[in-house]
């Protein structure tokens, strides 16, 4: 397996597998919130601001998974090592 | 993956020499990073300009009956002001013109990101950063202002033989908050730009449409949290130990 195909694998492994975890945590904030919002439908305004403060706290750990993702795609720090590796070999 | 046009993007040929001597002569690779970290100040320049304009429109007819424009400036400050008195009590008004500037320089620049032809300065790390770093570093001097040298019983925990582990896991907790207010804001609205650019090149048709909704709402999501998260982090060091 070369540099390009491991790069590329583990950039899309990395971000399926960093998505399940802020998924099903969003739901359930999302779902209390809801269940919420159904006992006391006065409270609705502060437990929708709360709701959307605590999902954006919990997509957060998503965003770090895309910017793993990204380094490793467009700002990789080991592309000059793999280059120089492929030159030599191509010679 | 870069914008095809921007409106600011004539300011390139007098900043890029000015700042980036070098860039012109390598070219490729080194002149597309010169060209994103020059698009950021032009479009920081816009977004600060844009507010300071604001203001001063704002400031210049002030009447006892508000007009409509006033009415408006007046309602955006006045639920500001109620966020801030409520998260930080009532010394909290205090840090009322930061954390409004705050909200409202990253509200603008997210949602200048939407519009074609702008790029919003919140897309590069380098501003998220600098703002994060702000926030962090004023939460110690108010500690220190606050409680003078005792501030470091912040750090301590509740029992003095568990200080030695607690002052490392909190002192990785603030560095970790740093990373995390920056990284948020920045891996928001950058991905966004590159699902923008992504689905552009798929499905011209519809479906940016439907990113586009999602970014508008990204955008006001992430202003509004990394306000609440700056309060609660100052209102954490203003505070009493545990």
């Amino acid at each position: 397996m070369d540099f390009l195909s491991a790069c590329v694998l583990a950039a899309g492994i990395g971000m399926g597998l960093g998505a399940v975890g802020p998924g099903i945590g969003g739901g359930m904030v999302v779902g209390s919130a809801l269940e919420g919002m159904s006992r006391n439908p006065g409270a609705s305004g502060k437990l929708l601001t709360t709701m959307f403060v605590g999902f954006a706290l919990i997509e957060s750990l998503a965003i770090y998974a895309l910017v793993v993702v990204l380094i490793i795609l467009y700002a990789n720090p080991y592309k000059e090592v793999a280059l120089k590796a492929m030159e030599h070999l191509a010679k | 993956m870069v914008h095809p046009f921007l409106f600011l993007q004539y300011l390139r040929g007098i900043l890029i020499p000015l700042l980036f001597p070098n860039a012109m002569n390598l070219g490729g690779e080194a002149l597309e990073n010169a060209q994103k970290a020059v698009d950021t100040i032009t479009y920081s320049w816009l977004v600060m300009a844009f507010l300071i304009i604001l203001s001063l429109l704002t400031i210049k007819g002030l009447k006892r009956m508000p007009g409509r424009f006033q009415n408006f400036m007046e309602l955006l400050f006045g639920t500001i002001e109620t966020m801030v008195t409520e998260t930080m009590g009532k010394h909290g008004k205090a840090f009322l013109p930061l954390i409004a500037t705050l909200f409202l320089f990253i509200l603008i620049s997210n949602l200048i990101g939407l519009l074609p032809g702008f790029f919003p300065p919140t897309a590069n790390i380098n501003t998220t950063l600098a703002l994060a770093v702000i926030v962090v570093v004023l939460t110690h001097l108010v500690g220190i202002k606050c409680h003078g040298f005792s501030y470091i019983k912040h750090f301590l925990g509740p029992v003095w033989w568990l200080a030695w582990m607690i002052f490392i896991i909190e002192v990785i907790s603030h560095i970790s908050r740093v990373l995390s207010l920056s990284l948020r804001l920045f891996g928001n609205i950058g991905g966004h730009e590159v699902v923008i650019m992504v689905v552009f090149m798929l499905v011209p048709f519809l479906v940016p449409l439907v990113m586009t909704v999602l970014g508008l709402l990204i955008a006001v999501i992430q202003s509004v949290v990394f306000m609440y998260l700056s309060m609660i982090y100052i209102q954490g060091a203003a505070e009493e130990a545990h």
